[in-house]
């Protein structure tokens, strides 16, 4: 300080310094607060991102359609019987990320895969029925899924994650 | 900023960088070793506030722009919409609307102080020239910045504004249209002010870069006006001149929060909370406070072209005022008469001001003429003249003297002089007010509304039979298109719970599609949907009912208004009453009469009402006693039922009122401690210096 000479009450001075100096920075601190937040979801967004109903009736066997639910493509797929026994028949422990097929979809309605589309590597979209496993190919690095969504070849590190969803009736589910 | 600095860091990392680019001696030259004369007054924190400012608005307005869609359709949803949804968005809001005001006070403070102490003379005519070209920058600024909400005000003063160009002789029209994009104020115009509004502050912030390096160059100014000669004249600029600046800031954000949190609407005006109508101009158009001067200048002349060459070299004639005023001695301390003919001036600006605000007629016509002459008067007549006939009092050899003689006299002109611009600026500020009184309607009975003041709530209860009432009566006409019905949960609301919500939505049937089959269908409403508007458009909604469409009520309690006068509007100030919207809305609920009084006629089809203004209003009476079943007791008469419905529509116009006025009350707290703090680190820094 250049003007510290009057040395007769140094240390309320300096109390004083630092006091001022913590208020400003509590203040900056806090005054910041809001202008992090508002970068999150307003509350409109949040509210459309409440969960959505599915009528499965209208898909065939072999077919799957694509919902959005919170902007994120969901893959509904009607699997096959051979696509379950594919799924099945792997050793489990052999995968890249270890899940089991049963583990993925409800019981009781094992023909229903519901995944989020977004590939796991760099969050592009795979294009069903394509590829060597009879699930999902994706173009953007050439990542392979199986008829489980498990990933089984290629750069991306973990299964097509399943949402949160259940059956309210044998043909109709909600996501979220 | 003063010549190649000295400075070594002492860490070789940073000497490093030093050599190379010596960027940490250029901040160590301008603003810690940086000598500034030791007897500056807090007028000379003014400039620390204006970039202060300057950063507020650059950091809230990119962050507005985050949220906002420039597009004449959804110009104004969107800025309601950041405002009840996105986080803090409503303050955020109140800061850039409030901050460019406060933006504009700082500004004038800063310019006059400039007049007063004669800081545009020799050495120091580039610096202010500069100054000028920020103002002029910071003029368009605002005004594209106020344009963008796409309000009725911000509509018509586009229009009005941009026609001001039409008075150039030969090139005007097309001048005209090459601005709009069109021909006439619409999507294109919006767009492009939306990009030069984003555009201009960085333009202002370089301008400012050349002010700073400028006054860096030619030294500050100081009230005595005499150069600093030794070493004994000036002190280290950190910090002396920082740890004022920073207690001069802190002072100015309690001002500043006072708008923000308690007072956000006080210098706007009612008008702009009607989205924009390329078909109606509202009554009296008023632009924003800051340019009422020159609006007025503009209306006095009775040219065309002449009214706007008077506006815009009521503003060019700063830049040649080092020349016009001739005198040696620069300070006013030191000059009797100058003293005395800048308050005038002073005056004149503000009743220039004034009368920028009334309706152009009769009195005020004459008052603006002569105001206007006085103020050209003031530079081209009387500073040069002064030059030549006033003969100065003595001025101290050195600043030091100055300072030394100071001590002796303690005199504090400062805080007359706060108080007495304090008071003059709510009378300038409040004299928008005045333009919207008077419109042909009894002025409405005050009421005791729950939510007004610092510390006021909604009542529960009266926002959940307010809900009732709208639901029941007025939903079969307006709108409420702002409000989901999730917002009936939300805190600080009618308080209903998530399951309660889902259930008041599922009563409605909701439009939504296509579906897979390209139909569109009816649901039942979700949370997460708006109240639905009782006509498809607003054809349908004229068309039947009598030619006149019934308004959304979204924003009706802030978006209806009717004048104070004087000198309420001051007392308002301090009393932080603005409840004149909900006193209108529930004064114009219980104001129909079956019979109009003697010698008012009313047009077939439209009904007597008293508070109106003008009197025939197309809506039928909509209340009566009893209409509406309560089931808490409270009584059913059309008083309760105004009541209620006021203070529901005052919800939907601000829902998160409540946590404004309580993060206010928080900052408040903090301000007064921060200010408190700084002022006596002020003191102490500073003991040895005076
Ligand atoms: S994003 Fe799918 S493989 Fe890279």
């Amino acid at each position: 300080m250049t003007t510290a000479s009057s040395a007769d009450h140094p240390t309320r001075r300096d109390f004083l310094f630092v006091a001022t100096g913590a208020a400003a920075a509590v203040g900056g601190a806090a005054a910041l607060w809001p202008f992090v937040s508002q970068m999150n979801p307003d509350a409109s967004t949040i509210a459309a991102g409440a969960p959505i109903e599915v009528d499965l009736s209208p898909v065939a066997e072999g077919q799957d359609i694509k919902v959005f639910w919170r902007g994120k493509p969901i893959y509904i797929s009607h699997r096959t019987k051979k696509q379950i026994d594919e799924a099945r028949a792997v050793n489990v422990a052999s995968l890249p990320d270890p899940q089991s097929d049963e583990a993925r979809v409800k019981s009781g309605h094992d023909q229903w895969l519901v995944v989020i589309g977004i590939c796991t590597h760099l969050g592009c979209i795979p294009i069903a029925h394509e590829g060597n496993y009879d699930g999902f190919f994706c173009p953007c690095h050439g990542s392979q899924y199986d008829s489980s969504g498990r990933i089984r070849q290629g750069p991306a590190p973990a299964n097509l994650p399943v949402p949160p969803y259940q059956f309210v009736s044998d043909t109709k589910i909600q996501i979220g | 900023m003063s010549g190649p600095s000295d400075y070594q860091p002492s860490n070789p990392a940073l000497q490093w960088i030093e050599r190379r680019l010596p960027i940490m001696g250029l901040v160590h030259s301008s603003f810690v070793i940086y000598p500034t004369p030791r007897n500056l007054n807090y007028w000379w924190t003014f400039g620390a506030i204006l970039s202060f400012m300057l950063g507020i608005q650059i950091l809230t307005g990119v962050i507005l722009a985050m949220h906002y869609t420039p597009h004449a359709d959804l110009a104004f949803k969107s800025v309601e919409l950041l405002v009840r949804d996105v986080n803090y968005g409503w303050l955020l809001r109140n800061m850039h609307a409030v901050g460019a005001s406060m933006f504009f006070v700082a500004v004038y403070v800063h310019m006059l102080r400039g007049l007063y102490y004669g800081s545009y003379k020799e050495p120091r005519e580039v610096l202010w020239i500069l100054g000028v070209i920020i103002y002029l920058l910071m003029m368009a600024t605002g005004f594209m910045g106020y344009v963008l909400p796409w309000g009725q005000m911000s509509f018509w003063g586009a229009t009005v504004i941009t026609n001001l160009f039409s008075a150039i002789p030969y090139v005007g029209e097309s001048i005209v249209t090459l601005l709009w994009g069109g021909y006439s104020v619409g999507n294109p115009t919006l767009n492009r002010f939306f990009s030069l509004h984003y555009l201009l502050p960085f333009l202002i912030a370089g301008v400012v870069v050349l002010h700073v390096w400028a006054l860096h160059v030619a030294g500050q100014n100081n009230p005595d006006g005499v150069e600093p000669k030794t070493e004994k004249d000036t002190v280290p600029f950190t910090p002396h001149a920082t740890i004022k600046d920073g207690f001069g800031v802190a002072c100015f954000m309690l001002l500043y929060a006072w708008f923000i949190f308690y007072m956000p609407n006080y210098l706007g005006d009612a008008d702009n909370y009607i989205p924009a109508n390329p078909g109606v101009t509202p009554p009296h158009i008023v632009p924003e406070w800051y340019y009422l001067p020159f609006y007025a200048i503009l209306r006095s002349i009775p040219n065309k072209l002449a009214g706007v060459i008077g506006m815009f070299s009521a503003i060019i004639i700063l830049c040649f005022l080092p020349w016009l005023d001739a005198a040696r001695t620069k300070s006013s301390k030191y000059r009797p008469l100058a003293k005395q003919f800048f308050w005038i001036f002073v005056a004149v600006c503000i009743l220039l001001g004034y009368l920028g605000a009334q309706p152009p007629e009769g009195i005020y016509v004459i008052a603006g003429r002569v105001l206007t002459f006085c103020y050209f008067a003031y530079f081209l007549i009387v500073l040069p003249l002064l030059s030549r006939i006033e003969t100065p009092r003595p001025v101290p050899n050195s600043i030091a003297e100055a300072v030394l003689a100071k001590t002796g006299s303690k005199s504090t002109p400062m805080v007359s002089t706060v108080i007495a611009l304090a008071l003059v600026g709510a009378l300038f500020a409040g004299s928008v007010d005045s333009a919207r009184a008077e419109e042909g309607g009894t002025r409405p009975p005050g009421n005791n509304w729950s939510f007004s003041g610092p510390f006021g709530t909604f009542d529960r209860g009266a926002l959940q039979r307010g809900l009732k009432v709208y639901k029941e009566v007025c939903a079969n006409c307006h709108g409420l298109s702002f409000i989901a019905f999730r917002n009936l949960g939300d805190p600080g609301g009618p308080g209903y719970s998530t399951a309660q919500v889902a259930a008041f939505a599922s009563d409605y049937k909701v439009k939504d599609g296509p579906n897979d089959q390209g139909d569109m269908f009816e649901r039942p409403g979700r949370p997460a949907d708006y109240f639905p508007s009782p006509f498809p458009n607003e054809q349908a909604a004229r068309a039947a009912n009598g030619g006149a469409a019934p308004p959304d009520l979204s924003l009706i309690t802030k978006a209806r208004s009717y004048g104070r006068g004087f000198p309420m509007f001051i007392v308002d100030f301090f009393s932080q009453y603005q409840e004149q919207g909900p006193d209108y809305v529930s004064a114009v609920l219980q104001g129909f009469e079956d019979k109009a009084p003697e010698g008012v006629t009313i047009p077939e089809g439209s009904y007597y009402n008293k508070y109106f203004p003008g009197h025939a209003i197309k809506m039928p009476k909509p209340l009566s006693d009893g209409q509406v079943t309560y089931d808490d007791g409270s009584p059913t008469t059309v008083a309760q039922y105004a009541k209620d419905v006021t203070t529901f529509l005052m919800w939907t116009a601000e829902p998160h009122m409540e946590a404004r006025k309580r993060m206010g009350f928080q900052v408040f707290i903090f301000l007064i401690i921060f200010a408190g703090l700084m002022y006596f680190t002020k003191k102490k820094v500073w003991a040895d210096s005076h």
